[in-house]
């Protein structure tokens, strides 16, 4: 119920945001930008220049301070065009893909009941989910909202990748530090091919210490790597549904391996 | 006291004459003569939802002011590091031609409006320090074969010179907060008050200052008249008013350059270092708005000041316009 009222409520919206045309093409004097919402809430509109140099900056200022998620974030609109285009053709091709696109759910403390999955049992899907947000002090509400991509079926592509990625991390058993962050983001390059997850594999490693990188190149990064091209793909499950589901079935499901590692979430602070 | 008094009289005038012509239309209205039209009128441009202009927005004159609260309250951690990365640091020599025009002597008392994060009164107690050192060296090297006329001098230095003062007025207390940061940081405290107020309304009596300055603020007030009037208030008779503002720029090339520069770099350049675009656009916006030098300059000669001028910075991005009160 509540999120058909989402969904309703959001389509309103994309309604009544086309009404007001955006001018994506005017001169470099009046932008359009501050007169009207934009394709959907938060949107703001970009000539190629900008998004160029949009990428620019914010790969620079996310290597200079990896936390910044706003940055990367901004890093993975201004870069993902394609592979989104991408991405959204291969969640219409498939069923469950296809009612996500159609649903719109939102992963937010709003919309999942966390009393209820912590009482789910052990090992099962959403139990894991809620231990994985407690062990490493992150909630689903602090992701950086859509702003960048011009297309609103797209912009949701793009929010439902940022918010299952917390999701990825509890499927991989990695948690929220460094040398977890890049094994997560290797599968993801794998998976989804954006552009950023590929910056960040790669660049990601200059930041570890000699014995992390070694367990990243001999065995996390490999297992990643595997895993992220012969699961299935990641945006075409609708987590919602499956929070009672054990994680082990889930896993097998989705063709992925356990982790090689156990990786505990109290090696946050050193990197 | 008598200031604050004075503008609610003339508030209350104001309120009372739009009271007038909203019956005399009620009136008018309803007897159909033609003095009604013209109280008609009026009345639309007295209409109770006045708007006017947030960058390129259009949004109801009482918003305004909140909205642009928030777009300060916002950016007042990263403000300095921006102003460095947007005008590639010309901003220093903006202001630092604005010490060099306006050229204090000590004992200047000075209100920085919108000072916010102090740059420029900071720049105006350094300053007012090298000219009084300047002045004790001119004297220790005059002293050494004193004239008669140092020595009866020196016996009227019984009462003190006063002091110079500066005093920080914003009206956002995040910028506020920031200025009283880089304060201590730098150790600089003598001489120093930071104070919050409104621009439009001030919160001090009459001719108290020696010298006005509003650098980069004045375009972001609701009703820049009214602003001009409360410096001309609390200026001393001899006090200078001083303005540093972004203006029109009138070179075609250099215009087409400080465009695209504008509108296709700086908010991209907010993004990053400051994750909030949506400000610098406004700001970028809100300069397109603001009158130009010409214009400006009758502003400034309509709300009382005489010899008013301006000069160019940077081919017209920047103008400092400077009048007095006599």
């Amino acid at each position: 119920m509540w999120l058909r009222i989402q969904r309703l409520n959001q389509w309103r919206f994309v309604l009544t945001s086309k009404v007001c045309v955006p001018q994506l093409h005017t001169s470099s004097t009046e932008p359009a930008s501050s007169s009207c919402d934009g394709l959907y809430p938060g949107h703001i509109h970009t000539t190629p220049i900008q998004k160029a140099l949009l990428a620019v900056g914010s790969g620079v200022a996310a290597l200079r301070d990896p936390y910044r998620h706003d940055m990367v974030a901004v890093l993975g609109e201004a870069t993902g065009h394609f592979a989104l285009i991408n991405l959204r053709d291969k969640m219409k091709n498939d069923p469950e893909g296809y009612t996500i696109l159609t649903e719109r759910p939102r992963i937010r403390l709003s919309t999942i009941d966390v009393a209820n999955m912590a009482s789910l049992p052990e090992g099962s899907f959403g139990r894991e989910y809620i231990r994985f947000l407690d062990d490493n002090h992150v909630t689903p509400d602090s992701r950086a909202d859509v702003k960048f991509v011009d297309d609103e079926e797209l912009a949701y592509v793009m929010l439902r990748y940022r918010e299952v990625h917390d999701l990825m991390h509890t499927l991989l058993g990695m948690p929220t530090n460094m040398l977890g962050e890049v094994a997560v983001k290797w599968f993801e390059a794998a998976q989804t091919g954006l552009p950023m997850c590929a910056f960040g594999a790669v660049l990601g490693p200059l930041r570890l210490n000699a014995s992390r990188l070694q367990t990243l190149v001999t065995s996390l990064g490999p297992w990643a790597l595997r895993n992220g091209l012969r699961a299935r793909f990641v945006l075409n499950i609708f987590y919602e549904r499956r929070w009672e589901q054990s994680l082990e079935d889930l896993r097998q499901e989705l063709n992925i391996e356990p982790p090689p590692v156990i990786l505990s979430a109290a090696n946050k602070t050193s990197t | 006291m008598a200031a604050s008094m004075r503008l609610l009289v003339r508030r209350a005038i104001r309120l009372s004459h739009k009271n007038i012509t909203l019956t005399a239309a009620g009136a008018a209205a309803r007897s159909d003569c033609c003095r009604g039209s013209l109280v008609c009128r009026c009345f639309s441009d007295e209409a109770e939802d006045r708007s006017t202009h947030f960058g390129f927005e259009t949004v109801p004159e009482t918003e305004k002011a909140k909205r642009v609260y928030k777009v300060f309250e916002n950016v007042a951690q990263k403000y300095d590091i921006m102003n460095d990365a947007m005008s590639l640091g010309i901003h220093r020599m903006w202001k630092d031609t604005l010490l060099h025009v306006m050229h204090p002597q000590p004992g200047a008392q000075l209100l920085d409006v919108a000072g916010g994060t102090g740059d420029i009164s900071f720049r105006f107690l350094d300053y007012i320090r090298s000219q009084e050192e300047r002045q004790k060296r001119r004297v220790a090297r005059s002293s050494q074969t004193p004239s008669w006329r140092d020595i009866s001098n020196n016996y009227s230095t019984q009462d003190e010179p006063r002091e110079s003062r500066a005093v920080v007025c914003d009206i956002n207390k995040e910028m506020l907060k920031v200025g009283k940061q880089k304060a201590d940081s730098l150790g600089v405290s003598a001489g120093l008050s930071w104070v919050v107020g409104d621009a439009e309304e001030l919160p001090f009596d009459d001719d108290q200052f020696d010298i006005y300055t509003i650098a980069f603020g004045i375009r972001n007030v609701t009703h820049i008249d009214q602003a001009l009037q409360e410096a001309l208030r609390v200026l001393k008779p001899g006090g200078r008013f001083m303005c540093l503002e972004f203006s029109k720029v009138n070179n075609p090339i250099l215009s087409r350059i400080y465009d695209a520069y504008s509108f296709q770099m700086i908010p991209v350049i907010g993004e990053v270092i400051a994750g909030d675009w949506k400000s610098y656009q406004y700001l970028v916006e809100s300069i397109r708005k603001f009158p130009n030098q010409e214009e400006f300059k009758g502003m400034i000669e309509d709300a009382g000041f005489y010899c008013v001028k301006y000069y160019n910075l940077t081919g017209g991005v920047v103008a400092l316009h400077s009048g007095f009160k006599l």
